[in-house]
């Protein structure tokens, strides 16, 4: 199945949206990445890692960020860990989520649940 | 430039961001989310702390090594920008034993195309870049005039200064400070200001 590592500048944000996530996709592979070591805000290299590794299998893995450092970090992770299948989508961290989750649960692929995450950021809430 | 020459300036630059770390994070309160200096100074922080196990290594893999730390340790977008450049400048002197002034402009070309990618960014959008590009302009100017790298980097210098009063007069379009937008104009961008202060220090160090 595939897993999931939510990047963000703030511990709780990541955590808070793996939280929901899980209310829908309990059985999904997720981890938070948020903040700094210190509990400040921030972006860390070694969280990151360490939450690709917590949720890592050949199916992959799918990294959603809030901003900034978060998708820069992200992308170094990636590139340290070369030849792994890891991802980066490009979608609202709390929606991607929640839709990305949803679709692994439902045993879709890493490409297919891509190319929805891509829809996610392009949906309307208000009409 | 040699090893031993490269870690003491590290050194120095470390010490100048240091001190500067109010100033700086003062500049990204602003207009930013307001950790610059401090993220900046924790990252130099772990680099001094680092050169001393570095000193038989080429002057390449000192600065990729001061790369890698700051991505670790930065956590801001600082953190990856500076880290890749200094790793691109590093990888550009891979197998030289000192630093001279072409090979240095090879991998300061290098640093600007690889923070461009980084950070999906280009000159005119009020980072660091609008500092950095017209510096390395300048000290290939300069230098190929007179070969005097002390005059070159005198001349890169006031051009990044020139960068930094620069990004006064544009709005923001890359990093936090683009959410401001508009309201962005009439600040200086806190990364082209801290890039302005280590090029200072190399410098000052010829």
């Amino acid at each position: 199945m595939v897993g999931f590592v939510i990047v963000s500048h703030s511990g709780r944000l990541a955590e808070g949206v793996v939280d929901l996530a899980r209310m829908m996709a309990a059985d999904v592979p997720i981890a938070a990445a948020g903040g700094l070591e210190d509990g400040g805000f921030g972006t860390s290299f070694e969280k990151i890692q360490a939450a690709v590794e917590r949720v890592y299998s050949e199916d992959g893995v799918i990294m959603l960020m809030d901003m900034g450092s978060a998708v820069m970090t992200a992308e170094m992770v990636i590139e340290a860990m070369e030849g792994k299948q890891i991802r980066m989508a490009d979608c609202p961290i709390a929606e991607g989520a929640v839709t990305g989750t949803i679709n692994a649960s439902a045993g879709m692929s890493l490409e297919e649940i891509l190319e929805e995450l891509e829809q996610v950021g392009a949906q309307k809430k208000l009409s | 430039m040699n090893t031993q020459q490269l870690i003491a300036l590290m050194r120095r630059i470390a010490a100048k961001v240091e001190e500067e770390k109010a100033f700086l994070t003062e500049l990204d309160n602003v207009i930013g989310d307001g950790d610059h200096g401090i993220n900046l100074a924790r990252g130099f922080g772990e680099v001094e702390k680092k050169l001393d196990t570095l000193a038989d290594k080429e002057p390449g893999d000192v600065l990729k090594s001061v790369g890698m730390t700051l991505v670790s340790t930065v956590g801001g977008a600082s953190g990856p920008l500076y880290g890749t450049g200094f790793m691109k400048l590093g990888a550009a002197l891979k197998g030289k034993a000192d630093i001279a002034v072409p090979d240095f402009l090879e991998g300061f070309q290098g640093a600007i195309e690889g923070i461009m990618q980084r950070g999906r960014s280009t000159k005119g959008e009020k980072t660091m870049l609008d500092a950095m590009i017209p510096a390395k302009q300048a000290i290939e100017d300069s230098w190929s005039g007179d070969h005097n790298a002390k005059a070159a980097f005198a001349a890169g210098v006031a051009a990044a200064k020139e960068g930094v009063e620069y990004t006064k007069t544009i709005a923001a379009t890359k990093g936090r400070a683009s959410y401001l937008g508009e309201r962005s104009i009439g600040h200086q961008d806190p990364g082209a200001t801290s890039f302005t202060m280590m090029l200072e220090i190399v410098g000052d160090a010829l």
